[in-house]
């Protein structure tokens, strides 16, 4: 190759020619690259505005069907059509956040994790709920649940959906469930190695865990500014005192440190183990996978940490936000109130397990028929306590599940002031975390 | 040989439209990159966005995540990289002395390299799982292997090793075909054994070739990133520089952060080349004198 290019001239005749013909070609395709830009010339009139409602692919169906009945309404002009994003929340927030942070206007709803709210308001990816809708998408809501779309005084999203843990155990080995974690990991003792099955991975269920037994203990994370590290002493203590125990007793199951809520639910499916704290989702799901032990299941309010104290568990669900760039915000306000009506909250709760945030609903036949347990779970929700009600919130529960993991190394006396210096810098937004 | 001016503008000239897209899309980002390292700019507050200089590169490297991160992203660059070229080699000989069956053996010994990633990650995390895997039965453990940290990253390690190992078996074995077949007979015929026929022959005239092994496979495993998230997302002190820099720049959106962060794995990168491309100079100069 190389004696043959230097035994000629520097220049080939045809060079020269092959490159204005490479340069015209290349103006070309780069011509040609601009048709396929998102502006296409003339785009397709839509007869009705079309609305992209972001949330997570619920597998049953019935968000698509919600979306449809709402798409029907005679009174409406618009379409709403779902687009799916991935079950896990920490990747549909990923997802979610670069685009909204680079004014994406295909955004019309979002189904916003509870934890998110205070972020997107503040960054203002988000618009605010006004006047009689606002009124409208509140009225009859779990207080918990509305507090959850809230911040700053003002709502920022319809309350949709709901979830709560509650203790799940057998009634055949078990004959009173537990009331308090006390009772609990010694009852478990008795029943040998991973009795006990709960979330223990170094991810957002490490942080709802630690909420909720801080919260039943009478502490909270941040103060109420949600601006400062809070955890008082001694129910930081307790709180942290109870994961150690939890973690390293013999009855805690080996693989706990890799634990999510699933691998909870098939642990308990396989029979093995006693008791488990989970979402209502388990229900149906042993049912369906394992009859024998869904038979010998029973259901408890989450236990409590101090004695005589109702427990306080963190509260989960979806609620409905509107992108702050939508094409179609007015039409957007309509839609997600369409969606988080009474009807389509019963569909999601028969259809997809998924509690509703409107309390009357939980005495409805059909929606009891699908939460036997619906009257603890409401009693449990209606003193469901707030994850961290910060912009930074995000940074907050790395912290907090970095911190803490794994709960078989946490030294109740000494990791106290460790969680406090890591959330101040969290706060902060100081360093890596 | 003495080029002619013209030639070299031909050269340029043909090479132009590469080197202007590489600029484009290699050296733009990463030179926007250093820029927004020295700012604080988290995208959820773009309001207080403000330039303090190399106040972000302080707090990383004054980080004890950060070193921990880069001991932990060292432990398994070396450990993976280590056993692959050892098995690499093995392999490399295998499929160069084979005498039948060559094609098979190495369309075979390829397969693991062909998988993606994050599916080799996946199976080997339920293989070693103590409830859905077959790693534990086998072995006759009782073993929850991503729960601490040596297991943890002994499996990180295994599944780099499973995966990459022929990479290097292929590079190997380019190298193995440049070792002249005469060189060895002449040494056979000296009475030298095979012990020092691979140390004395093989090994020096492959040593370009292992380097070129060596540096892609190293560089590779330093910016190690999908078989943690999915094995441990950096948990039980896991943590790879790249997962440290996800986290930074893609969780808590810390745009100065997590540039800062990249930046530094860059110049680790550029580091670990350099040692490289040292050892590799020395190596062709050598090369050339003997010539």
């Amino acid at each position: 190759m190389r004696r043959s290019v230097s035994s000629r001239p520097p220049v080939p005749p045809g060079a020269r020619a092959a490159l204005r013909w490479l340069g015209t070609a290349l103006v070309l395709l780069t011509l040609a690259g601009c048709d396929d830009l998102p502006f296409p010339k003339d785009p397709p009139m839509p007869e009705v505005p079309l609305l992209r409602w972001y949330v997570f692919a619920e597998p049953s169906g019935a968000f698509a069907a919600a979306a449809e009945r709402c798409s029907q309404q005679p009174e409406e002009t618009f379409r709403v059509e779902l687009v799916a994003l991935p079950a896990d929340a920490d990747q549909q927030r990923e997802q979610l956040v670069r685009r909204l942070a680079a004014r994406d206007s295909d955004i019309d709803i979002i189904g916003m994790d509870v934890i998110w709210t205070p972020e997107f308001a503040a960054a203002g990816w988000i618009l605010p709920w006004t006047g009689r809708l606002a009124e409208q998408v509140r009225a009859g809501r779990l207080a918990a649940a509305v507090q959850s779309a809230s911040f700053g005084e003002r709502l920022w999203a319809a309350p949709f959906t709901t979830n709560t843990q509650l203790l799940w155990y057998r009634t055949d080995r078990v004959s009173t469930p537990p009331t308090t974690w006390q009772q609990m990991l010694d009852l478990a003792e008795s029943l040998g190695a991973g009795a006990i099955q709960a979330q223990g991975e170094r991810y957002e269920g490490l942080t709802v865990l630690f909420t909720s037994l801080l919260a039943s203990a009478g502490g909270a994370v941040l103060d109420e500014s949600g601006t400062r590290v809070a955890l008082p002493d001694e129910p930081t203590r307790t709180a942290l005192g109870v994961m150690q125990r939890l973690a390293s007793f013999p009855a805690a199951d080996t693989s706990l440190a890799t634990d999510r809520e699933d691998q909870a639910r098939l642990a308990f499916e396989t029979g093995a183990p006693s008791f488990m704290i989970n979402y209502t989702y388990v229900w149906p799901s042993a049912q369906r996978n394992a009859p024998e032990v869904a038979a010998n299941m029973g259901w408890a309010r989450w236990p409590a940490v101090v004695e005589g104290r109702p427990s306080r568990v963190t509260i989960g669900g979806i609620n409905l936000g509107v992108g702050a760039w939508s094409r179609h915000p007015q039409l957007a306000f309509r839609a997600a109130a369409c969606i988080a009506s009474e009807d389509n909250q019963r569909l999601a709760a028969e259809r997809g397990g998924l509690p509703p945030t409107i309390a009357a609903l939980y005495d409805d036949a059909r929606v009891r028929d699908t939460f036997p347990f619906a009257d603890l779970l409401r009693e449990t929700l209606q003193d469901a306590v707030q994850r961290a009600r910060s912009p930074l919130y995000n940074d907050v529960s790395l912290a907090i599940s970095r911190t803490l993991h794994p709960m078989r190394d946490i030294d109740p006396q000494h990791d106290v002031a460790r969680l406090r210096a890591v959330l101040g810098r969290a706060l902060r937004s100081e360093g890596l975390l | 040989m003495k080029r002619i001016p013209a030639e070299y503008r031909l050269g340029w000239l043909l090479v132009a439209p590469a080197v202007s897209a590489m600029l484009v899309v290699t050296a733009w980002p990463v030179l926007y990159a250093f820029w927004l390292s020295l700012f604080r700019y988290d995208l959820r507050f773009p309001g207080q966005r403000a330039f303090i200089g190399l106040d972000n590169y302080l707090s990383v490297l004054g980080s004890e995540v950060w070193w921990q991160s880069l001991g932990n992203t060292l432990i398994i660059t070396v450990g993976s990289v280590a056993v692959e070229l050892l098995l690499g080699f093995a392999l490399a000989l295998l499929m160069h002395r084979a005498l039948f069956g060559r094609r098979t053996v190495r369309t075979a010994i390829l397969i693991p390299y062909g998988i993606i990633t994050v599916v080799a990650a996946l199976a080997w995390k339920f293989a070693f799982d103590p409830t859905t895997g077959f790693v534990n039965a086998l072995l006759g453990l009782e073993q929850a292997w991503l729960t601490e940290r040596g297991s943890a990253l002994f499996v990180i390690i295994f599944t780099e090793v499973w995966k990459t190992t022929p990479f290097m078996a292929l590079l190997l074995m380019a190298g193995l075909t440049l070792v002249p077949d005469d060189l060895l007979r002449a040494a056979l015929v000296d009475g030298a054994s095979a012990v020092q026929r691979f140390f004395r022959i093989t090994l020096p005239v492959m040593k370009p070739a292992i380097l070129v092994a060596l540096l892609f496979r190293t560089l590779d495993a330093f910016r190690i990133f999908d078989t943690v998230f999915v094995q441990t997302r950096g948990a039980q002190s896991t943590e790879s520089v790249s997962i440290v820099g996800y986290h930074t720049l893609i969780t808590r959106l810390n745009l100065g952060l997590g540039s800062a962060v990249s930046v530094l794995i860059f110049v680790c990168v550029v580091i670990i080349a350099l040692l490289f491309v040292k050892g590799f100079g020395t190596a062709l100069a050598r090369g050339k004198e003997e010539r």
